[in-house]
Formats: structure tokens, sequence, C-alpha cells
């Protein structure tokens, strides 16, 4: 039976009272993550926001085992903990790797990409806010172009985000999907579905982050929904190769178009120096990406 | 005494592999580097082969290796690395990470010269550079001791949780073969019990670690007061100060099961009534103990300090053994770049404020492969018995053996 | 008194609500549910529960009526924007 809120579980992992920014997208989507893994996992953090939303030692806030470790290892720290696991022959467990879009894009990759070309079997999450959101926004490989950002201060950034969900379904793994925030169920079905896959499996998760996109910390998730309605956010998973849209993506791909990407940049001020011409060529670019998607989606 | 053992001819790389079989690691992350290369290849041919039930992982770089390591510690598994040179640089940061989280990590690393210019032979800068990351470093002389040392280097970490470094010297030990007694299977389980972990990663019990700690201590939710950060590393000062006594003890243990005794932090030879002492470390020690028997030939009453455990420096042990000296003349295959080598600085640093009132030179040698001969050797310590008449204890900066 | 009594050798923290203090006092708005509005409340049985399912730190449970743990919200609103019902209203702090 499909999850809603009604039937949803009502155990948390994650506790109140922590560290994230009020309308954190990340605390959102985490909440959800855990419930759909039952907390029968072991998660491994690198610096990012989420290590400060597990809070400061002594005192963490969530109610999972977690190995925190520098910022490029993720991967490593994983393949680490699989191994660890299989040679004292402990079986159960989900090994849940979740790092932000600088630790999986950016200083991550390398690890990330070995771990998956090794076939470790785990999870690995990417929560994607699309800038270094933790040192209080820097760009990365992820940030939009024509994002104001601590390192793009004048000029914006000049470059297209890595398609990083893209990058990982070339690593031939089982399973990649995309998720957002905004669609709490659809990512939890995700999570759920990836569990009890066995090998690397990969979910991107869009995360917006009201301080670092500026925007009312209460849009954060209208802004996520946005995002797929305008296509910047494409809801799908590949699973051994299939492609399937999900949830609104779906839906728009069936009965409407998508809403003029304009309306998703004029929310967030971090677009408020971007012109005319890097919108059209980014509208461009969105489109082109969501064609691609229909045509591999096949007929609705 | 060791029941079943068997003597072999093993390279340096050779024995490590071996020690590391013996020792039942369950998870090995090691990247190949010149001249480590046939320590992981070993592994792996002994994990693919059956031999050692260990997991495998060829992991994409150094760094990646160590974490691999950290984490599977963490989960309680025995864990193994090797590296030298750029690998043991590029884990930088994990090296320290993994004393700082107290994990038992051992790592080979067999020592090579780090670039810029590229150099793939023997020198120690790549190990005595990371001594400050709160590894405890032990060096061999020879292949036998890089054996004994990785079975004893468990028995140390998991004791007082704190990562051991055994070195030994890339190509001159790493790729030379000499007769090894090899400890039977069942002696080295009998002298290492199973790794019992410190931390728990139990959903059950859930428990989050390392996050970010505070400068100043903190209170947890029972009320109780928590370090600040300051006080976890006093903590591992601690355990490296006190780790001596471990040492000793596990190798004397060693000693009694398998007929070599490691009871000492150093090598001492001739020292009874030698006033001139030499000091180095690794397999330059043997190249030292020729030295000092060619001035011995001349008259001169010569000595021999060799360094077998570098971290902690055994401050105590090396005033205790250069006490008679009147002439100390110190070889480092390494430099602090801007001071002097390594090891002299930290044996003034221990006698400063003992009664030794000796003349120290010092001399770099050996560095990027370049030979060490035991005459050149005598003749550095003949050249500095010469400028005693000049009567300065020590000079600004060493002497360099090489062909500027 | 020294910290050598907690007895860690690492840094290993324990889970405990609270961790960055009494969040509530983050806000300057907190939520206000109208029972007139609210699908549960008028239902009086489970339904609905978006601002459950959309709430970032937790602090909402699913009773019946609904409860919103003041200690800890952050007053961030978005269960006010999701609420199909338009049944939230955040109201501002004295």
């Amino acid at each position: 039976m499909k999850a809603n809120a009604v039937n949803l579980t009502e155990k948390e992992y994650l506790l109140p009272g922590n560290r994230t920014c009020p309308g954190c997208a990340l605390s959102l989507a985490y909440r959800h993550i855990l419930k759909a893994l039952e907390g029968r996992v072991i998660v491994t953090v690198p610096a990012s926001c989420l290590t400060v939303l597990h809070g400061m030692y002594p005192v963490t806030s969530v109610t999972v085992p977690c190995v925190n470790t520098p910022f490029a290892t993720t991967g490593a720290s994983a393949t680490g903990l699989v191994a660890g696991l299989k040679a004292l022959g402990k079986e159960g467990l989900t090994v849940l790797a979740i790092a932000g879009d600088g630790g999986t894009h950016d200083i991550g990759i390398q690890a990330l990409s070995a771990a998956a070309e090794r076939q470790t079997d785990f999870l690995y999450i990417c929560y994607d806010n699309e800038g270094y959101m933790n040192t209080g926004n820097q760009r990365s490989g992820s940030t939009p172009p024509g994002a104001i950002s601590g390192t793009t201060p004048i000029l914006g950034k000049r470059q297209n985000p890595k398609d990083i969900a893209t990058i990982m379904e070339a690593h031939g793994v089982p399973y990649v999907a995309t998720a957002n925030a905004s669609y709490p169920l659809d990512l939890y079905e995700k999570v759920k579905k990836a569990r009890a896959i066995r090998g690397t499996r990969f979910i991107h998760v869009y995360t917006p982050c009201p301080p670092g996109w500026s925007f009312p910390f209460n849009n954060t998730v209208s802004i996520g929904k946005l995002a797929v309605e305008t296509g910047w956010v494409i809801l799908y998973e590949v699973e051994d190769g299939v492609f399937r849209l999900t949830s609104a993506s779906e839906s728009i791909a069936k009965k409407g178009n998508l809403k003029p990407l304009r309306e998703y940049l004029v929310e967030q001020g971090r677009f408020k120096g971007i012109t005319e011409e890097q919108v059209e060529a980014l509208r461009r670019w969105v489109n082109t990406r969501w064609k691609r998607c229909l045509d591999r989606a096949g007929n609705l | 005494m060791a029941k079943k053992s068997n003597t072999r001819i093993l390279d340096g790389n050779h024995a490590a592999a071996e020690g590391a079989k013996l020792s039942r690691v369950q998870v090995i992350a090691a990247y190949p580097i010149t001249p480590q290369s046939p320590v992981t290849e070993r592994l792996s041919e002994f994990v693919e082969k059956g031999e050692l039930d260990a997991q495998y992982i060829a992991v994409e770089s150094e760094h990646s290796a160590l974490a691999v390591c950290t984490s599977a510690s963490m989960v309680g598994a025995r864990t193994f690395t090797a590296s030298s040179s750029h690998g043991l640089a590029y884990m930088h940061e994990m090296l320290h990470w993994a004393a700082g989280a107290r994990l038992p990590v051992v790592l080979a690393c067999v020592n090579r010269a780090i670039g810029a210019p590229w150099n793939v032979l023997n020198d120690q800068q790549d190990s005595v550079s990371q001594r400050d990351t709160g590894w405890i470093q032990i060096y061999a002389r020879n292949n036998q001791e890089i054996l004994d040392s990785i079975i004893q280097a468990y028995r140390i970490a998991e004791s007082i949780y704190v990562p051991v470094m055994v070195c030994y010297d890339g190509f001159v030990l790493s790729h030379t073969e000499m007769p090894v007694n090899v400890p039977s299977q069942e002696d080295v389980d009998r002298f290492l019990p199973p790794y019992k972990p410190h931390t728990t990663l139990d959903p059950n019990n859930p428990k989050n670690y390392n996050l970010v700690t505070f400068a100043n201590p903190r209170v947890n939710a029972e009320g109780v007061l928590c370090h600040g950060y300051m006080e976890l590393r006093y903590l591992l000062q601690e355990a490296l100060q006190n780790s001596r006594e471990t040492i000793i003890k596990v190798g004397q243990e060693f000693g009694e099961l398998f007929g070599r005794s490691y009871a000492n932090t150093l090598w001492e030879s001739r020292l009874n009534d030698a006033d001139i002492v030499i000091v180095a470390m690794g397999s330059l020690v043997m190249e030292a103990m020729v030295a000092a028997d060619i001035l011995r030939e001349a008259g001169h009453k010569v000595g021999v300090l060799g360094l077998r455990v570098f971290r902690p420096f055994p401050k105590a042990d090396v005033v205790k053994a250069l006490e008679k000296s009147r002439v100390i003349v110190i070889f480092d295959k390494n430099i602090s770049y801007g001071l002097e080598g390594a090891t002299c600085s930290e044996i003034k640093s221990a006698l400063y404020g003992s009664s030794v009132r000796a003349v120290i030179r010092n001399f770099i040698v050996g560095l990027g492969g370049r030979d060490v001969k035991a005459r050149e050797l005598a003749e550095a310590v003949n050249k500095s018995l010469l400028s005693l008449k000049e009567g300065d204890l020590t000079r600004e900066y060493p002497e360099w053996i090489c062909a500027i | 008194m020294g910290t050598r009594d907690c007895q860690h050798i690492c840094g290993e923290s324990s889970p405990a609500i609270g961790e960055a203090g009494k969040t509530g006092e983050w806000r300057d708005s907190f939520p206000v549910i109208d029972p007139e509005k609210c699908v549960v409340a008028r239902q009086n049985k489970p339904a609905c529960f978006l601002c459950w399912l959309y709430c970032p730190d937790a602090v909402v449970t699913k009773t019946i009526p609904i409860q919103i743990n003041m200690e800890y919200c952050k007053g961030c609103g978005i269960c006010a924007e999701i609420c199909p019902a338009d049944a939230i209203t955040m109201v501002r702090e004295q």
C-alpha cells in the first residue's frame, strides 16, 4: 500500500530542537529518509549542513548510529562500513551515505564514483541545496547559472550544473532516482524501494535553502514544487536501466506543459542579478533536458 | 616457546604482508605506490586464494584507503593499510582523523622520498613528516622486524586505541630478500586476541561519532560534563605518553612466545664503554653498526643508538642511553626544512635539562635513495671529531653527505 | 571537577531532544490551528495530516486534535503554507 500522511509511521528518528534553520528542506527530507529505512541504518556523513543538524558533541539530534567522516571521503567511509559489517558477518542494516552537493559533485565525487565502480552495497543520498551552504553559501558544481553566491558575488555563476544523477547512471548502478523534499511521499517510496535493492543505489534529493537562496523560510515547500512545475527538477527513477517519471513530473508529462522558468527564478533573491541572456540560456537548457526525459519515458 | 614456525626467504614487502595475514586482518584497503605495491598485491593474492578471510577493497586513492579503514574499524573490524611517500601524504588528513577517533588501524609505511621532483627511492621524509599526527611510529631495521612489528602493532594499537605505523626503508628492505622466521598461525592467535572496539554502531543503542566539538566542555543530556576539543586531544597525548609501557610489555611477551624480544624502544650496541655514539633509524642502523666497527678498529670507543620507537619519542630511554656520551653524531634520512634533521632536534630536546653535555653533529644522508656506505658514516664521525677542537656544542645547520 | 569522568576517549554523542536548546525561542510567529477549518478536527478521525508530514522539525503530532510542540517549533510557517484547508495562521509573538 502506498504511503500517505495518514498511514505513514509516526516514529521519528529526528528529534526536535536541532540546529537546522527554520524551514530547512534537508531536515524535512531526512525525516522521511530515516522513516523509510525504519532507522535500521548506519549513517555516514561528511562535513555539511547535516553535520550541524546532527548536533555538537556530546549531544546528537538523531536516534540512528552515525559516523562522521572528512569531506572528500563519504563514498570511502561507506565502503569501510560495508566491508566491516561483511567481515563481521553482520546483516540487516543499510549503510546510508548522505552528503550535500559539495560533498557529492565536487570534493566527494572521486570516492563516490569508485564506490559505485566497486559495486559497493550501500545507499548514497545527495541532498542538493545548490551550494556550499554550511560554510555560508559558496558556489558548487551544482549551483545554477546566474545564481549569486559568496564566490560568485557580482557576476553570478556562469556554468551549468553537473548532472549528477546521469553521471551515476553511467556507472551502471542498479538504481538511480531524483527526489525533492517538497514531495516527501515520493521520496519515501524511492528510499523504501532502494532499501530492498542490492548494489550501489543513488538518490539525488533537491532541498531548497531559505538563507542560501534568499527566500522566506515558509516558502521552502512551495519553491520545491515550483522547481518541478517549471522543469528545473525532474522527478524520475532508473531501475536497472529502465527510466520512468514519477509523481508530479509524471503528471505534468501526461497532462500539461511546464510553467515558465521565470516563475521559479523570481522567487529567489540569489537570481536577482540574472540577465535576460542567462534566463534564456537556462530556459533552453531546462527544455532540452525535459524533452530528453520525455523521450526516455516513452508513450505516457 | 614457539611451536611450529619456519624460516623463509622474504623481502620486506612480503614480510609485511605475512605479518598482516598472520594478524588475521579483516579489512584491507591499500592503494598501490612504488615501492609498496607488492604488499597490496600479495594481500589480494592471499584473499583471492582463500588463505586470508578478509575484505580486500580496491580503493581509488590513499586518502580513501584510510577512510575505508577508519570506518571499518569503527564497526569493529581489524584493518590494515600500507603506503609510501605521496600516498602517505595524500592520506595526511585521515591520519589525523584516525588518531583523533582513537582507532587501532595499522599502517605499513614503505619509506620513500617525496617530490618535487619525482623520486621513487628511499628516504624517511614521508613518515617523519607525519610525526605530529598522533600515531605510534616503529622503525624496522630488517625484514624480521617488519613482520614481528606488524603483529605487535595490533596488540599495542588495540590495547590503547592508538593507530600504529610500522615503517621500513623502501627498496633497501622492501625489495631485499632476507631470511625471516615466520611464526605459526596458532602462536599468533594466542598472542593476538580479537579486536574489541570502543565504538558501538547499533540502531538499538545509537551513538554519533566525532561530531563538531566545542572549544569548551559541554554538559550532556544527563548533566555530565563532557570534554571540549582540547580534553579529547589531551587524552590522545596522554595515551601516547603512557604507551611506552604497553610497547615494552608487548615486546616482552612477544619475546617469551616467539623467542625474539622487543622489550625496548631503542636498539643499543656497545654503549657501555662508548663516548662517541652514532644515532640512526631504520635500516641505516645496520650501516651504523658497520661504521662503528671501522671506527673501533681505529681506536675510537664508538657505540650505536638505533631508534626503534620514534613516536612516542622515548626521551628517558634516550637520555639514559646517551649519559656517557661526549660526541653524538646523528644521521637523518629526512630534514625539517629550515631547521635540521628531525631525530637530531628530538634528541636535543630530550637531552635538554639532563646532565648530558655532549657535542652533537647532524648529517643529512641518503635522501632520494642516495646510497649510504658505512665508510661514509665513519668519515663523517671522524670529521666531527676533528671539528671538536673548535669547541662548539652544535652547529646551526646540519651537514649533508652529498655531491653539492 | 574535570571532564575525565564522562569516560569518553573520543567524541561519542548520545541522542537527546533540544540539542540546540529551546528552539521555540527562535521564532517571531507561531502557528495556530483553527479547529473549524482543520480537516482532522472536523472529521474527528485520522485524515490529511499534511502539517505533520511537512514539518521539518517533527514538532507536530498525529493526534486528534493536532498538537504542536511550542518548546521547539521554530515558527517556519511551512505548515500554514501547505495546509489545504487554510486552517493554520501564523500569529506574531508578543
